[in-house]
């Protein structure tokens, strides 16, 4: 995970990535297939985990569009078990699930980014190109996530903080420009807007981006998986 | 019961003095009619209840001694009582508070089905009262010189029965839990077969009969959408109490629904609904009921941020935008559904747009009430 950025700097954006997709639904795969056709080339299906890592090391795609929620372990295990062959790839969630600890725990697994499948077809074009780049891609929906994390981490863990060494915060915080760029994109601003807004140039934006990412992957104090419980219980008992 | 618990007491006791078969009829009262729940609501202690009979036996039994060394009068009745007593002891149930706070009356096959968690110190009590019962009811009739042989006979023949019955009372009882287990799996397939055919299959019913018409397919989607996400998240048990993320979710889904643009909601932090944030709510919906009505855009993003001391709500569209100063002074939407109801609780509000650039309105309101 460490090595991509110095891959990324020499991988220029790329016109058509080739794309493997990942879903047990069958309808949808060959949905996304058809609109994403014209756009990106896609190499391969999948409808189980066996299979994924199979057409994923045959392939070697640039990015897999992955479904969270599969039978027999779901994206997270389909990330585990191709990471160790195949660093290259780059994985983008697409999920039905709002549910904050799913998505969470695929972001953690490795993923790059994480779309609703209600995208549209030039938007989920547009996301892989940028995965495909080395970008993040963080939909309104996932930013709003990260911000919760991040913010309940911050409130609750007085206690937890003192167990951690000092080198450990710079993960489990998030620095003030990161989280206006985040506050931007669940605004629903496009990174250039956000650019725009905060008179920044696109790259920086990017790069908070991605270091949030980097910080919500290997961040170990927030416990993310075990985080989205204790939100809806804290939402609920809060203030 | 509908007659007052002392006056039956009163009752049995003065029967009591006269038969003894009273207090056997006490007993078995006692123990098979279940305490409803007037009487432990009477401000009596619960506890202090269910020690009574306790007493009243232990006195019973001491005049039972007294009668047993003393006459030979009914010489056959007072073991039986005992007896019977100690049996009331040990059939009838440990009625748990919580059965109590079940409220409503358990039938009777219910309170016989119900685990037998019988207080130690009532087993001990119970078990004296029978053996003794029967000990004393065998002296009377006579037949205590051959007690040792009836109870080796009695021990044999019980081990055999148990034996041969054993096993298959055991299967009876595991069946019986699988039975219940089944039962339950089965309640729950019904109940969400019930609600897949009250949403899911009417909305599908209705998408076909509309196929003709994109926009209306798309919302009926969305909103059935919607629907079985809240139902899938929501826990069981949950209160429905309204916070601040639940009521804007509801605002954006009403008017995505009457206007046909889709909403985009992201929440972070939340808090129970006050008299402010309704009024955050409020301007939020009237935010989104512009932008879905006059942009034109293909969707509308909400955030909210709500924090312990302030809450932040942002609506934006990319639709047509406008001049806020253009706008005429008789179309009230804005400037008083938005800016001046949030004005009104102490907030306020920001109207970003340009023409061609969108919309934004921005809500922002200290919390005094956290």
């Amino acid at each position: 995970m460490t090595s991509k950025p110095a891959r990324d700097a020499g991988g220029a954006p790329v016109d058509k990535p080739r794309v493997v997709i990942v879903d047990d639904h069958h309808l949808f795969r060959s949905g996304v297939r058809a609109e994403l056709g014209e756009e990106l080339v896609v190499v391969g299906d999948a409808g189980s985990v066996e299979q994924a890592v199979a057409v994923i090391g045959e392939k070697r795609p640039d990015v897999v569009l992955l479904d969270v929620h599969m039978p027999d372990g779901g994206g997270v295990e389909v990330i585990a078990r191709v990471c160790e062959e195949c660093p290259e790839v780059r994985f983008l969630a697409l999920s039905v699930s709002d549910a904050a600890e799913d998505v969470i725990a695929v972001i953690r697994a490795g993923a790059r980014g994480y779309v609703t499948k209600t995208i549209s077809g030039a938007e989920l074009a547009e996301a892989v190109r940028q995965v495909a780049g080395g970008d993040a891609v963080f939909s309104p929906r996932l930013a709003g996530f990260v911000l919760d994390a991040f913010a309940q981490g911050a409130g609750a863990s007085d206690a937890g903080a003192q167990e951690h060494l000092a080198d450990d915060r710079d993960l489990d915080q998030l620095t003030p420009r990161e989280r206006e760029v985040l506050r931007h994109i669940a605004r629903g601003y496009m990174y250039k807007e956000v650019a725009q807004t905060l008179g920044i140039s696109v790259k920086t934006v990017e790069a908070h981006v991605s270091a949030v990412l980097r910080k919500l992957q290997l961040s170990s104090r927030h416990e993310l998986s075990r985080w989205a419980v204790q939100r809806r219980l804290v939402s609920l008992d809060g203030p | 019961m509908g007659v007052e618990v002392l006056v039956v007491r009163v009752m049995t006791v003065m029967a009591a003095t006269v038969g003894g078969l009273g207090v056997a009829a006490y007993a078995m009262a006692w123990a098979l009619i279940p305490a409803t729940p007037d009487s432990t609501r009477s401000g009596r202690r619960p506890g202090a209840w269910r020690q009574a009979p306790l007493i009243v036996l232990t006195v019973a039994a001491l005049f039972a001694g007294i009668h047993l060394a003393g006459s030979h009068v009914g010489e056959g009745l007072w073991p039986l009582v005992l007896g019977v007593c100690g049996m009331a002891l040990l059939w009838r149930p440990a009625v748990a508070e919580s059965d109590a706070l079940d409220g409503g009356r358990p039938t009777l096959r219910e309170y016989l089905n119900r685990p037998a968690r019988v207080g130690a110190p009532r087993l001990i009590a119970g078990g004296l009262f029978v053996a003794f019962g029967s000990a004393a009811l065998l002296h009377a009739v006579g037949v205590q010189h051959s007690l040792g042989k009836a109870i080796w006979a009695v021990a044999i023949i019980g081990l055999v029965v148990g034996l041969v019955v054993g096993p298959w009372v055991v299967r009876l009882g595991s069946s019986l839990s699988f039975e219940r287990a089944a039962r339950i799996r089965e309640q729950e397939r019904a109940e969400v077969a019930a609600h897949l055919h009250d949403s899911v299959l009417q909305t599908l019913a209705l998408i076909q009969k509309r196929a003709g018409d994109p926009r209306e397919v798309a919302g009926l989607a969305r909103r059935q959408e919607r629907e079985l996400r809240s139902w899938l998240l929501k826990r069981p048990g949950e209160p429905e109490q309204d916070s601040a993320a639940v009521a804007l979710e509801r605002a954006a889904a009403e008017v995505e629904e009457l206007h046909g643009v889709p909403i985009e909601v992201v929440t972070v932090g939340d808090a129970p609904l006050s008299g402010g944030l309704e009024a955050v709510v409020q301007a939020a919906r009237e935010a989104m009921t512009n932008a879905a009505k006059f942009a034109g855009s293909e969707r509308v993003d909400l955030y909210a941020e709500v924090e312990d001391d302030r809450v932040e709500v942002f609506v934006r569209d990319r639709g047509v935008g406008f001049d806020l100063e253009a706008i005429p002074a008789d179309r009230r939407g804005v400037r008083d559904s938005i800016i001046a109801r949030m004005e009104r609780h102490h907030g306020r509000a920001t109207v970003k747009s340009r023409p061609g650039e969108g919309t934004e309105v921005e809500l922002v309101m200290e919390r005094s009430d956290a």
